[in-house]
């Protein structure tokens, strides 16, 4: 079909282009080149003047211990994250797909925790797991773990990958749920009839044709944990203890925010935008491509 | 092999919506069977029913000596054609026909074997590489009846497997799968709504309505002597023409005051009785006229080829007369028409059952 429109002067195209490029230039090209030129300056102690310096910040910030900390506990996070939530999300959507008693009631509780800001989800959980008034603390150190989120980085971190998991689950089950409605059911019943059970036709049927869905949500599930956890992180941990939860946006947020090294921030978050950049990237070629039908 | 009997099986939806109303039906070894009828007629219920893809609301499903009632359907030892054909879309073409060996167990040369067996018989021996989104429809289709038959079932279900086809490959696959049946020798279920596959690929006709059975037989038996109304008007084409009438006495009806000699009638109907009389459009003779001649004014023609079609009215009611290309004047305004007496067909006004010998 023809979408071409004719316009009769070059202003019109132009004028209605604006409202669009106003606000991607205004929100992303200009905080985005304002990094980018922040990461070769260094600002002296008080911040009064500033100097350029080349590469200076990014040698000193890979440098650092730390940077390379909160990259393996970003991986780690994201890994973990990034697992549970495609995992449950899919059991979820399988379980929803079926023709159930008051299903649509299941499938709107299902997707309303993705409404929750993410600093109210961590405010929520650390109810649950504060180590001296959480409600769900006590039954765990009943069953004999020094549970304390507040000291053991290894607790502080399930705590964080259970937050995250939780509040994206929403998320993926929607586009789980609408992958599953996408295969025709007579491809299902055809596998019925040729001999496969419920779980033998899920990996050989099910799971193939969902694999476009599922390589989508990868993507966007490792840009969510890499990036939008920043609340959740804030209000349940606060990085700490002594940094062990500190992802690559963390640090970006406590380097420059709190501990005023903006050249440092500034380095650390032009390197996390080539990152999502690169993974787009690959989301768009593989997309594309449909991944393998 | 087997053969499949139905024992009053009933399907009722949620909301007490009854789509299958105590169907029984025998159907015997290796025979063609085709459930044709209009949509919503419970066909394709009926079908999905014995598949095993709908539960049994009331009554059995035998296939074979065995009720099948609680038995998944990879247990039935069926197979299925779909009408979307339902090919696994992310699998080549060789795999699509492997899977239900596969998932039985069966050893790879055997599987081999038989996916190439079953390939040379559709020729689709070139395409086994291909996904499905890379073959047409008629392809799709070999390879849905290849799926089919690899796995050599007791049972072929067909569920409308032509009608995503247009209209010359529809012909073409339709003698195919006759072909393939006969050498095959496997008892078939067919459904469709197209009364001309229903008639000639059956050996055993089933006309359904508003889920119930309204006639079995041949497609002869079924032709020659549809048992109701509803099967005298759905099985021909064009349907056959219903005109009022009366009973004048023994063998004889009248239409419009015109008196008509029947073969089949009912003994005992008094005279003076309402009854329908029910006569083919290709059955009726028009020109000569004669003692019991019925006069037709024709509206208009229609120009099939070598038939043409007159549609008019014979005593108020609409009328269709079917003759070869030149026998009639395309321009004549009034008709004058017999009939055999054995090409009659009397019906019940109200059962709308047929008023035939007992």
């Amino acid at each position: 079909m023809e979408k071409r429109a004719i316009f009769s002067s070059r202003t019109l195209p132009y004028l209605l282009l604006l409202p669009q490029m106003a606000i991607t230039i205004i929100f992303f090209y200009w905080p985005a080149s304002q990094a980018i030129w922040q990461s070769f300056l260094m600002e002296d102690a008080f911040g009064m003047s500033s100097e350029f310096v080349g590469f200076e910040n990014y040698r000193l910030l890979f440098e650092q211990p730390e940077y390379y900390r909160a990259m393996v506990t970003t991986i780690i996070f994201s890994s973990f994250v990034a697992l549970f939530s495609l995992a449950c999300s899919l059991l979820l959507a399988t379980q929803a797909d079926k023709n159930l008693r008051g299903g649509e009631t299941y499938k709107t509780l299902l997707i309303w925790p993705y409404a929750v800001a993410p600093a109210i989800a961590g405010v929520l959980w650390i109810f649950m797991f504060h180590p001296t008034m959480g409600t769900l603390s006590r039954p765990i150190r009943v069953i004999g773990i020094d549970w304390n989120p507040m000291l053991n980085g290894t607790h502080a971190m399930i705590l964080l990958i259970l937050s995250a998991t939780w509040k994206q689950i929403s998320y993926n089950f929607l586009f789980f749920l609408a992958g599953l409605q996408a295969i025709p059911k007579s491809v299902i019943e055809a596998a019925a009839i040729d001999g496969s059970g419920p779980l033998r036709r899920f990996w050989t049927i099910i799971f193939p044709l969902l694999s476009p869905t599922t390589f989508f949500l990868i993507v966007v599930n490792i840009v969510y944990v890499f990036f939008d956890t920043f609340g959740i992180i804030d209000a349940v941990t606060g990085g700490g203890p002594a940094g062990q939860t500190t992802t690559l946006v963390y640090k970006v947020y406590a380097d420059g925010r709190l501990g005023g090294d903006l050249g440092g921030s500034a380095a650390q978050s032009v390197i996390l935008m080539i990152i999502v950049i690169a993974l787009t990237a690959i989301q768009f070629r593989y997309v594309e491509r449909k991944v393998q039908y | 092999m087997a053969g499949v009997t139905l024992d009053t099986v009933r399907k009722i939806y949620a909301g007490n919506v009854e789509a299958v109303k105590g169907v029984s039906l025998g159907i015997k070894d290796g025979s063609f069977c085709v459930l044709v009828g209009p949509s919503g007629c419970g066909k394709s219920t009926l079908l999905r029913m014995i598949a095993g893809l709908e539960t049994i609301s009331g009554g059995a499903v035998k296939i074979g000596d065995r009720v099948v009632n609680e038995v998944e359907p990879s247990d039935r030892d069926i197979a299925m054609v779909f009408q979307n054909y339902a090919l696994y879309p992310h699998m080549s073409v060789y795999d699509n026909m492997a899977y239900g060996l596969k998932n039985r167990g069966t050893p790879k040369p055997e599987i081999e074997k038989r996916v190439k067996e079953a390939a040379r018989i559709l020729a689709i021996e070139n395409f086994l590489e291909r996904k499905p989104r890379q073959l047409s429809g008629g392809q799709r289709q070999r390879v849905a009846m290849g799926r089919a038959i690899v796995r050599k079932p007791q049972v072929f279900l067909f569920d409308e497997p032509l009608s995503n086809l247009d209209a010359k490959l529809r012909v073409q696959m339709r003698v195919e799968i006759k072909r393939l049946q006969r050498a095959l020798g496997v008892t078939s279920i067919y459904v469709t709504h197209d009364q001309v596959e229903a008639m000639t690929l059956s050996d055993q006709l089933v006309v359904m309505s508003g889920g119930q059975i309204e006639q079995v037989g041949t497609p002869s038996e079924v032709y020659r002597r549809p048992e109701t109304r509803f099967v005298a008007t759905f099985i021909g084409s064009p349907p056959m023409n219903i005109l009022p009438g009366k009973v004048e006495g023994p063998g004889r009806v009248s239409v419009g005051g015109q008196i008509i000699a029947v073969t089949d009638m009912r003994d005992g109907l008094a005279p003076g009785t309402a009854i329908e009389v029910g006569l083919r459009p290709e059955d009726v003779q028009a020109g000569t006229a004669g003692a019991s001649a019925l006069t037709m004014d024709v509206d208009f023609v229609e120009e099939l080829g070598a038939t043409q079609l007159f549609h008019g009215k014979v005593a108020g009611a609409d009328f269709v007369v079917q003759a070869s290309t030149g026998q009639i004047a395309a321009d004549a305004k009034s008709l004058t028409l017999t009939v055999e007496p054995g090409n009659v067909h009397l019906f019940d006004p109200q059962t709308t059952k047929r008023l035939g010998r007992v």
